[in-house]
């Protein structure tokens, strides 16, 4: 042990203990709710009374049909929108990278501070003036062009910052030993960029499935996504039901950055 | 590099100004404009929505939010400082506590903000532990209320509070309390003088992160304050559906993104550079 | 009079090791004592054990006839110049110097900041950042800040060994002077054995968490203790169990005169150092000796047979 890591340690000794209580009640706070949410989905009972296990919950969700509907409408548009911007945020990422520009990385800024409703809005009144021309009308792909345009912000951030780690003297090798700059890409940057790559992939896709604000305004009557039915149902009140599907959520979604950080690991 | 560079940038301007730049033109376009007959919107060009603004009953929402958002802010700030102190002081399981703040981030926010609604509402587990065990007779009120809806927001962005913290505490020089403490500082006076003063950077990144998102809510007031605690975003949201009077609505929005731009400048300007 | 600073039977252990094995020490007040010793020896963990970073496991800390143990550094009256300086970056110089001033509720601050500054030559930089100025200016900035407070004992954490070469052979004349002109007393921990025998008026070597010898320079330097210490403090030629430093071995191609001990050896080679030159020659024992020798009498070819020769008393002898 370092010696001023031990002072650290030795100084934590008479402060660390509040705090050590303070964080356990902070992690409390933070986890809590979910957990109880998904005990509760487990419940016989419609009410917050324990009445035994059931299944009860997931049965109404899997037979539900309008929920089947939404979910793979949620799937279909995550995929499309999180492929189609991890392509586009890495790609402006990487050329940021080789020479910035205030213009670009400052619209990318701005575009994740906007606020959600702003950037629906401002969608809603780009797409219904684009219809005075063509004879469109909102649906899944409105919806898909949407995530794709608050997901290419996230996916670059998320690249720079694993860019940032990477020497720039390793392109200069492989160019030095005759690859084009388009094959030292592929041959040496890329490879070396796939983890944060793929967690920014990951971040696109969360996001995607997630998001209610934007999508309840761009979206046409054919493309009603999963949050949409679980805002509805909760805003006619607590359900059961939405217990289970957000269980759900949580647990493939738990699943997935688990797996994906095992994957990082090895 | 300049063919590659121009082929690898153009989706991405093509995104900009298409679905970034062109949305708020129009938005800043309708704002000017009158309130068509049936919904969209005509000539002539106007200031009259930006002037309504200023009408008592939407100033005073515009003023809520902000009091709510600023409240939401200084709540995580005071929540998140020592978590992010524990979490810079552990050792062993410095990873495990840091993945366990970011974990709740990757799930979804609208499932995170029914979790409340479940808890607070009048059949909720809050209700029914405390007339279970006779503490109240009758079911209180949680829900549909401020308090509902600063809960929502903080327990949504804690985590945007802690992780800037966090990265500045974790960057902070230990040897540097130790010369505090060497110097006479007692905890507290080391706190204040040294920790809180060199983590400036991480308070307003993390203010800045909060504070935007919150001032701009739609979900969580709508979900738990019901109809009344009503925030700009919800304005927004009823002027472009319910009510159908687009230049108002727009003008709200180009307000509130005047406010993230200004709150942006602010990061930009303080922030540690290495979050940039 | 009490000592300024005394350990008795100091224990502190890491996971796995001693790191300070029991160690025993008395300063006497007002000079320049030095901890020396190679790194891992210890010596920096002594030291946070006397500012109270740690809290050694057994064993006391006396500062100036008053037990000190399981107080917080905040309530202890001895002040650390850090390795790393640790100046407050968000305070300008004379915020710093000022901190542990007002800390302690101390009145009238600015004009015993401005004095403090004056003493390490720094008043002209008062609002300067630590950003700004250059790395000695740091370090006398963290001298004054400590020295203000005027300290029992100041503690020295390797306070030149982030500076270049030659301003810290010009700092340890200075740090000398310091010491000298305010009187405090001085704990000054180095591994530097040549900074260590230039500055000290005493000094306690440092070996595996123990101390080996304290004496002055002179009787560490010529009379060590042990052959840890003989080698820690300079280079030694082994000879028949007897230690002998290079400067006082000397080497001919005729036998000595009465006196004197000889052997008789061969040239391995010889090198040019500028102010001397230095020769390895090979006894018949099978033994290496290095003489230095000045520039005039260092004409010798590999392979020649010579006497080596020293004085009786530059012998060092260890049981």
């Amino acid at each position: 042990m370092s010696p001023s890591l031990a002072a650290r340690n030795n100084q934590a000794a008479g402060t660390g203990r509040g705090l050590g209580v303070y964080a356990a009640l902070a992690y409390a706070f933070l986890h809590l709710p979910l957990v109880t949410l998904i005990v509760f989905s487990f419940n016989a009972s419609r009410f917050t009374l324990w009445e035994g296990f059931s299944l009860r919950w997931y049965r109404a969700v899997f037979t539900d049909p309008e929920m089947a509907d939404a979910a793979w409408t949620s799937v279909v548009v995550a995929i499309v929108s999180t492929a189609i911007s991890t392509i586009v945020g890495t790609l402006a990422a990487y050329a940021l990278w080789k020479r910035r520009s205030r213009l670009l990385s400052g619209s990318l800024y701005l575009s994740l501070v906007t606020p959600e409703i702003v950037t629906g809005v401002s969608l809603l009144a780009l797409f219904q003036w684009a219809f005075r021309w063509l004879n469109w009308q909102l649906g899944l792909y409105t919806v898909i062009l949407a995530h794709v345009s608050f997901s290419i912000a996230y996916v670059a951030i998320v690249v720079s910052a694993r860019l940032r780690t990477l020497d720039p003297a390793l392109e200069e090798a492989a160019m030095d030993l005759g690859a084009t700059e388009w094959r030292a890409f592929l041959r040496v940057t890329l490879p070396s960029l796939m983890p944060g790559i793929v967690a920014a992939a990951l971040l696109a896709l969360t996001i995607s499935f997630d998001d209610y604000v934007i999508t309840s305004l761009v979206a046409g009557v054919d493309s009603t996504t999963l949050p949409m039915v679980i805002y509805a149902m909760a805003r006619r009140g607590a359900n059961p039901s939405i217990n289970a599907i957000s269980t759900l959520i949580v647990v493939i979604f738990g699943a997935i950055i688990l797996i994906s950080e095992r994957m990082r690991e090895t | 590099m300049n063919r590659l560079r121009f082929w690898f940038l153009l989706p991405a301007w093509v995104w900009i100004v298409f679905l970034f730049i062109a949305p708020l033109v129009i938005v800043c376009a309708y704002s000017l404009l009158t309130r068509g007959t049936y919904g969209g919107v005509e000539l002539p060009w106007t200031l009259e929505s930006y002037a309504r603004i200023l009408d008592p009953l939407y100033g005073a929402i515009l003023l809520r939010s902000i009091a709510i958002a600023a409240s939401a802010t200084a709540l995580c700030l005071v929540l998140a400082f020592p978590l992010a102190l524990f979490i810079s002081r552990s050792k062993r399981h410095k990873n495990l506590y840091l993945h366990l703040v970011i974990l709740p981030f990757w799930t979804s926010f609208l499932v995170r903000t029914y979790a409340w609604l479940f808890l607070l509402r009048d059949t909720g587990l809050f209700n029914t532990v405390l007339t279970g065990t006779g503490v109240i007779r009758a079911p209180l009120s949680l829900l549909y209320n401020d308090a509902a809806v600063l809960i929502g927001l903080v327990y949504g962005f804690l985590p945007f509070m802690v992780l800037p913290l966090f990265a500045t505490l974790e960057r902070m020089d230990p040897s540097l309390l130790e010369a505090a403490a060497d110097l006479g500082a007692r905890p507290w006076a080391a706190f204040f003088r040294v920790i809180v003063p060199l983590s400036k950077a991480g308070i307003w990144a993390g203010t800045v992160l909060v504070f935007v998102p919150c001032l701009g809510a739609y979900l969580t007031p709508d979900l738990l304050g019901g109809g009344k605690a009503v925030m700009v975003g919800n304005l927004v949201q009823n002027q472009f559906t319910t009510a159908r009077d687009w230049p108002f609505g727009s003008a709200i929005s180009i307000t509130l993104m005047l406010l993230a731009t200004m709150a942006l400048a602010l990061f930009n300007w303080r922030a540690p550079k290495e979050m940039l | 009079m009490h000592p300024s600073l005394e350990l008795r039977n100091l224990l502190k252990h890491y996971p796995g090791h001693p790191a300070v094995n029991g160690i025993s020490l008395s300063i006497p007040k007002g000079g320049l004592f030095s901890l020396l010793g190679p790194s891992g020896c210890g010596k920096t963990t002594t030291l946070r054990l006397i500012a109270g970073f740690e809290e050694p496991a057994s064993g006391e800390v006396w500062l100036n006839g008053e037990l000190v143990n399981g107080r917080p550094p905040y309530a202890r009256n001895v002040s650390t110049v850090f390795q790393s300086y640790a100046l407050f970056p968000h305070l300008t110089a004379g915020a710093n110097v000022e901190f542990g001033l007002r800390e302690r509720g101390i009145a009238q601050r600015d004009k015993r900041v401005r004095a403090a500054l004056e003493l390490v030559e720094l008043a002209s930089k008062e609002a300067r950042y630590p950003a700004q100025l250059s790395g000695g200016e740091r370090q006398r900035v963290a001298l004054a800040r400590s020295l203000v407070l005027e300290p029992e004992v100041l503690l020295l954490d390797e306070p030149l060994a982030a500076l270049d070469p030659k301003l810290r052979k010009q700092m340890r004349v200075e740090l000398k002077d310091l010491q000298r002109r305010v009187g405090i007393t001085f704990l000054f921990v180095t591994h530097d054995q040549e900074e260590a025998l230039s500055m000290s008026d005493a000094i306690a070597v440092m070996n595996q968490g123990s101390i080996d010898q304290v004496g002055t320079p002179e009787e560490v330097y010529l009379r060590p203790a042990t052959r840890s210490v003989a080698g820690f403090l300079g280079a030694v030629n082994w000879i028949d169990g007897i230690g002998l430093r290079p400067e006082v071995t000397r080497i001919s191609r005729s036998t000595p005169t009465n006196g004197y001990t000889g052997r008789a050896a061969t040239v391995v080679r010889t090198v040019f150092l500028g102010n001397c030159i230095q020769i390895l020659a090979r006894l018949e024992t099978g033994e290496d000796a290095v003489a230095e020798v000045s520039r005039a009498d260092g004409d010798y070819r590999p392979g020649e047979a010579v006497q080596v020769w020293w004085n009786q008393s530059d012998e060092m002898h260890f049981r």
